[in-house]
């Protein structure tokens, strides 16, 4: 990589490069396609315990190990590892970093290429091409042909994970054995598109951004994605869960002074976003919001969303958080509904929680022994 | 009932009573859906034992996720609202065991389920039997026993019958009554078992194999 790529921390990932390339719904061609993944546990002989987790929006591949550019505990270490919900002494588990996505996938900070795949000096930022899940799931499915497995014993995930699941399941049915969205929505609602688009706002109007050409010189438009973070995370929690956590209660003071105080809540955002422009991309959160944005299942099967299942084989554990107000209850219920009348297996709970979104990430036993439960079933159906 | 081979696991030893009699009538390879399983244990003993595609829906949340966290099909939801979402015919058989008498629309659910599934197994504790007929008639008070076990204004069975109740259902519906056997106290088919007038009277609980005419 040249040094025009700053001022994005080169990592060595671990990558598989495909010459030809991808083609998108938008039109374009990015060529060469390469995908950054991570893998846990062994593929067994018969190559039918592999797992595909999907990571969410600020995600990426390292769900199951300390992350290389920030040092901390992968993002689902309360999931996935040995004896575990998503057992790596049993599944071989695979987790690919998003299309769009900057943590080694062809996505804004990688360096541009043409059409014909020539290098062409510069990251493509701006001029990242539009992706879709759909397009994130055939960057997937092209690692996981290139890695000799024909069948998933499961596809799981949470948040824009569980988007991709859906995916997943109505693209390339007889690939998905056992399907898990977690936490998610068969589409993007106006209010998740809103508070998106309050994020993108803030990332256009910091004059670092420079129009999305900041890598230029060197800069990032590090206000911006900070206060997109921040707008973002209050999404991800609960009112409770914020109460609990920090109430009114002030940073170095036990009463108002009206002067400098700081509320603790603002203090943990501020240090949310000022954190989150170390590791992740602005191009790649304009990408990658507008990706979920887009997501419509229903829209891709003529605004039928049973379309998208029928006949389906699959089986699927649907699963939601009671203080979820990003992906409500409501949402996985019609999910629920769809899957029903497409006669498909499956498997719905609730979860009560008042940790809001981010419960699917946390501590959250009950959940556990669901999801542990509907993969040992899965494996028992196809002999892992 | 014939004796259970070794294989059987814990849960199907122990499974209640109507249980096991509702699972002798369901045909090996079956598929079914079984409203308000529970934590599963039916359909665990149909998948294992007779190789059916069975589901569940449970509306208590605690023992659905105890189901799914069993590696079984079950989902959390409600009889009186979910089952117009499944398609005509999508199974063999829909069961419903012990929860007639608690959902809102008893007559619309048994539609459902013969629009849904070929067949309906239908289980409901039998309000008709002589003992609460005794209790009713000399305390003037609403009965309680292992069954009838909360107060009027608690119980969530708001919608108790007689087995001859549910047979005029059956007709004014023109559901098909293809088999029906009551059991007593002591789960013993009795030799009062084909006289609807004794069944009702001696009788706790009833089960109906019923099909669409």
């Amino acid at each position: 990589m040249n040094d025009a790529l700053a001022p994005f921390q080169r990592l060595e990932h671990q990558r598989e490069t495909f010459p030809d390339g991808l083609q998108l719904d938008c039109g374009a061609v990015v060529a060469p396609l390469v995908v950054a993944y991570r893998t846990h546990g062994r593929l067994n002989a018969a190559r039918s315990n592999a797992v595909l987790v999907c990571h969410a929006l600020t995600g990426d591949q390292y769900v199951a190990e300390t992350h290389p550019l920030t040092g901390k505990p992968g993002w689902w270490e309360a999931v996935v590892g040995p004896g575990l919900p998503i057992d790596t002494d049993r599944y071989f588990v695979i987790c690919a970093n998003v299309l769009g996505g900057c943590m080694g996938s062809s996505g804004p900070p990688e360096e541009m290429t043409d059409a014909e795949g020539r290098p062409q000096g510069r990251p493509w930022g701006i001029d990242f091409p539009s992706v879709t899940i759909r397009d994130m799931v055939r960057a997937q499915k092209r690692l996981v042909d290139a890695l000799g497995i024909t069948r998933l014993m499961a596809v799981v995930g949470g948040s824009m994970g569980g988007m991709q699941v859906l995916e997943w399941a109505a693209t390339f049915p007889e690939m998905v054995v056992a399907a898990a969205p977690i936490a998610t929505a068969t589409h993007h609602s106006a209010q998740n598109i809103a508070f998106h688009e309050v994020g993108r706002a803030a990332i256009h109007g910091d004059p670092d951004w420079m129009a999305g050409r900041y890598w230029e010189d060197g800069r990032i438009p590090a206000k911006g994605l900070s206060v997109a973070r921040m707008v973002a995370h209050i999404t991800y929690l609960s009112e409770a869960a914020l109460g609990r956590k920090f109430g009114r209660k002030l940073r170095g003071a036990s009463a108002l002074t009206f002067l400098e105080d700081v509320f603790e809540v603002e203090s943990y955002l501020r240090h949310q976003g000022s954190t989150f422009v170390r590791r992740f991309d602005a191009n790649s959160y304009l990408t990658i919001t507008r990706a979920m944005d887009y997501f419509d299942l229903s829209a891709e099967f003529g605004g039928e969303l049973g379309a998208a299942f029928r006949g389906t084989a699959t089986r699927f554990l649907v699963a939601s958080f009671s203080s979820d107000w990003l992906f409500p209850t409501e949402e996985s219920r019609a999910l629920v509904r769809a899957l029903n009348a497409a006669a498909a297996n499956v498997s719905f709970v609730e979860i009560a929680s008042d940790k809001g979104h981010d419960a699917f990430l946390l501590d959250e036993p009950v959940f556990h022994r669901a999801l542990g439960g509907f993969l040992r079933g899965a494996a028992e159906r196809v002999g892992a | 009932m014939p004796d259970a081979p070794q294989e059987i696991r814990f849960v199907a030893k122990n499974m209640r009573l109507d249980l096991r009699l509702i699972a002798e009538m369901v045909a090996p390879g079956s598929r079914v859906l079984d409203i308000g399983c529970g934590d599963g244990a039916l359909i665990e003993h149909l998948t294992r034992q007779k190789g059916a595609d069975a589901r569940g829906i449970e509306i208590d949340m605690a023992e659905a996720t105890k189901a799914v966290a069993a590696g079984l099909p079950v989902i959390h939801g409600d009889a009186d609202q979910d089952l117009v979402h499944y398609p005509d015919g999508a199974f063999d058989y829909v069961i419903l065991s012990r929860t007639l008498q608690a959902v809102e629309r008893p007559q619309w659910v048994l539609r459902q389920m013969l629009r849904i599934g070929a067949r309906a197994i239908v289980s409901f504790p039998n309000f008709g039997h002589w003992q609460l007929r005794w209790k009713l008639l000399v305390s003037g008070r609403m009965p309680d026993n292992e069954t009838w076990d909360r107060p009027w204004y608690e119980t969530p069975n708001i919608h108790p019958c007689t087995i001859r109740d549910f047979f005029a259902l059956c007709a004014m519906e023109s559901h098909v009554v293809e088999r029906w056997l009551a059991v007593d106290d002591k789960g013993l088919r009795s030799p009062w078992k084909r006289s609807p007038w004794l069944a009702n009277l001696f009788g706790e609980q009833a089960l109906f194999l019923l099909r669409r005419e």
